[in-house]
């Protein structure tokens, strides 16, 4: 059976991600309310988008606690940009947490306002060189010693990986490059690493 | 269309909203409030569209002291009005780094003939659009993100369902059309030949779509969605009603569970009085008919 891969469709760009999963050959399905959470999942996306308004709406629907359990019993997660920002331990200059359970601190908008937004493109380890659009992007300001840094920009870590999680804090699903969710697929899912 | 890195990081911002409601609001507190029943972005305005309608007079961009407090007040992205053409109003909102501009027919246009050439700037704009064509020329001119326009300050969703529909039905027909079919419709819309056949080929237009326009309702916000919307605009509907605060959190999940009509009962259930509500056919000024 293919791998299942659920991936967050509380608000944001979460059609891109399935868009590049299936592409991998993975199947998606949304998850939208409590109820999507009995169907089986090996996977988790936590996509763009604002993470004030995603937070807000996993508490609200009640999802918050069942999806905070299964990241920290071990299921591999793969998180852009807001994701980051659900996943980081320390959110800079906020007394806010969300789901925790990857010792970064992040720091929301730390590049601006969209007139900063910008594209770059560096070395993914693993992976090799990407394209990354950083859109209102969070900056990793600071990671734990046992947190594997798979890319940098700016002398910031803008991709991170800490046993099953997979967080950066750019686009790899808007730029039609499906190697990173690959090599997710190929590696995290199947515990390869 | 060849675009550049900032048109694509643009459109890629607009894709990051989907799902998502944008607020009206006025002042900051109203903006916390936005952003904490979990609005994915703001759009700062001296007053709201159904005041401007009650107001009457020419309406402008708001005062760029009143914009900053708001940015100020909020980490989601803030967006704020210009007219119809007025491309100084655009440079003052771009100098203020706002996160997205919207040229909108809810002001005063300020040039009956032009549309801001928005290649021109670097932030995004928004647009207001009735119909495939005008959705097409605004993109044409630069604009990453389409609206409806449906009649802003009524509290009537009539407008935007009816812009909604005949947008996705010119679609429907552009995609069945032949090559040579397509080259005379563009010529009909005013559009160019290679716009046409990116929406041909992709059966969607080439920027998010929101529905704007009278929507009141978690009900409205809903059916807007289930007939394509990429997401919600609400002006007068929040901070006109009797209970902003959970008419607010009420829309935000009506949007992303539009398809679910047991829980739109539930959000649904005592929000108290809505906005008041004109129908759009008893009002003087049709705003929709501005700009085209």
């Amino acid at each position: 059976m293919s791998l299942q891969i659920a991936v967050l469709a509380l608000q944001g760009a979460f059609i891109e991600h399935e868009q590049m999963f299936r592409s991998c050959g993975a199947e998606c399905f949304e998850l939208r309310q409590k109820t999507d959470l009995r169907r089986h999942f090996d996977a988790l996306v936590l996509p763009g988008g604002e993470s004030t308004a995603q937070s807000k709406l996993l508490r609200e629907l009640d999802m918050f606690d069942e999806l905070a359990a299964r990241i920290r019993a071990g299921m591999p997660v793969f998180a852009t940009c807001a994701g980051i920002i659900l996943l980081a331990e320390k959110i800079a200059d906020s007394e806010v947490h969300h789901f925790g359970g990857l010792p970064i601190t992040v720091k929301r908008n730390a590049y601006g306002r969209q007139l900063s937004s910008f594209w770059a493109e560096e070395y993914f380890s693993g992976v090799g060189v990407v394209s990354m659009p950083f859109i209102r992007a969070p900056q990793i300001e600071s990671a734990a010693p046992a947190v594997e840094i798979l890319a940098f920009y700016g002398g910031y870590p803008v991709a991170v990986r800490y046993g099953n999680m997979l967080a950066m804090t750019f686009h790899p699903e808007i730029t039609g490059d499906k190697r990173i969710h690959q090599w997710f697929t190929n590696n995290i899912c199947t515990g390869n690493l | 269309m060849i675009l550049t890195e900032q048109q694509k990081l643009n459109r890629n911002l607009a894709a990051m909203l989907k799902g998502g409601v944008i607020m009206d609001v006025t002042t900051p507190e109203q903006a916390v409030i936005a952003e904490q029943a979990g609005a994915c972005a703001v759009m700062a305005l001296e007053r709201i569209p159904a005041d401007i309608r009650a107001a009457g007079g020419v309406s402008r961009m708001s005062d760029p002291a009143m914009i900053k407090t708001i940015q100020d007040a909020v980490t989601i992205p803030v967006m704020a009005k210009c007219r119809i053409g007025h491309f100084a109003e655009a440079q003052i909102l771009q100098a203020l780094e706002i996160d997205y501009i919207d040229e909108s027919e809810v002001l005063s246009p300020a040039d009956d003939t032009y549309h801001i050439d928005k290649n021109a700037f670097q932030v995004p704009f928004v647009c207001g659009a009735r119909d495939l064509g005008e959705a097409l020329r605004r993109i044409a001119e630069g604009a990453s993100m389409i609206r409806t326009k449906g009649e802003p300050g009524t509290g009537d969703v009539v407008q935007a369902v009816r812009h909604m529909r005949k947008m996705n039905s010119e679609i429907r027909r552009i995609c069945s059309m032949t090559e040579n079919e397509l080259y005379e419709t563009a010529k009909q819309l005013g559009v160019s030949f290679e716009l046409l056949w990116e929406v041909h080929k992709n059966g969607k237009l080439p920027v998010v779509n929101f529905a704007a326009g009278g929507v009141a309702s978690p009900a409205d916000a809903a059916l807007m969605m289930q007939l394509g919307a990429d997401g919600v605009f609400v002006g007068s509907g929040i901070f006109k009603s009797g209970d902003p605060v959970k008419r607010a959190a009420a829309i935000v999940k009506a949007v992303t569970n539009y398809n679910d009509a047991a829980m739109l009962a539930e959000v649904s259930s005592g929000l108290g009085e809505a906005m008041v509500g004109i129908n759009a056919d008893e009002i003087k000024l049709i705003m929709e008919e501005r700009g085209q």
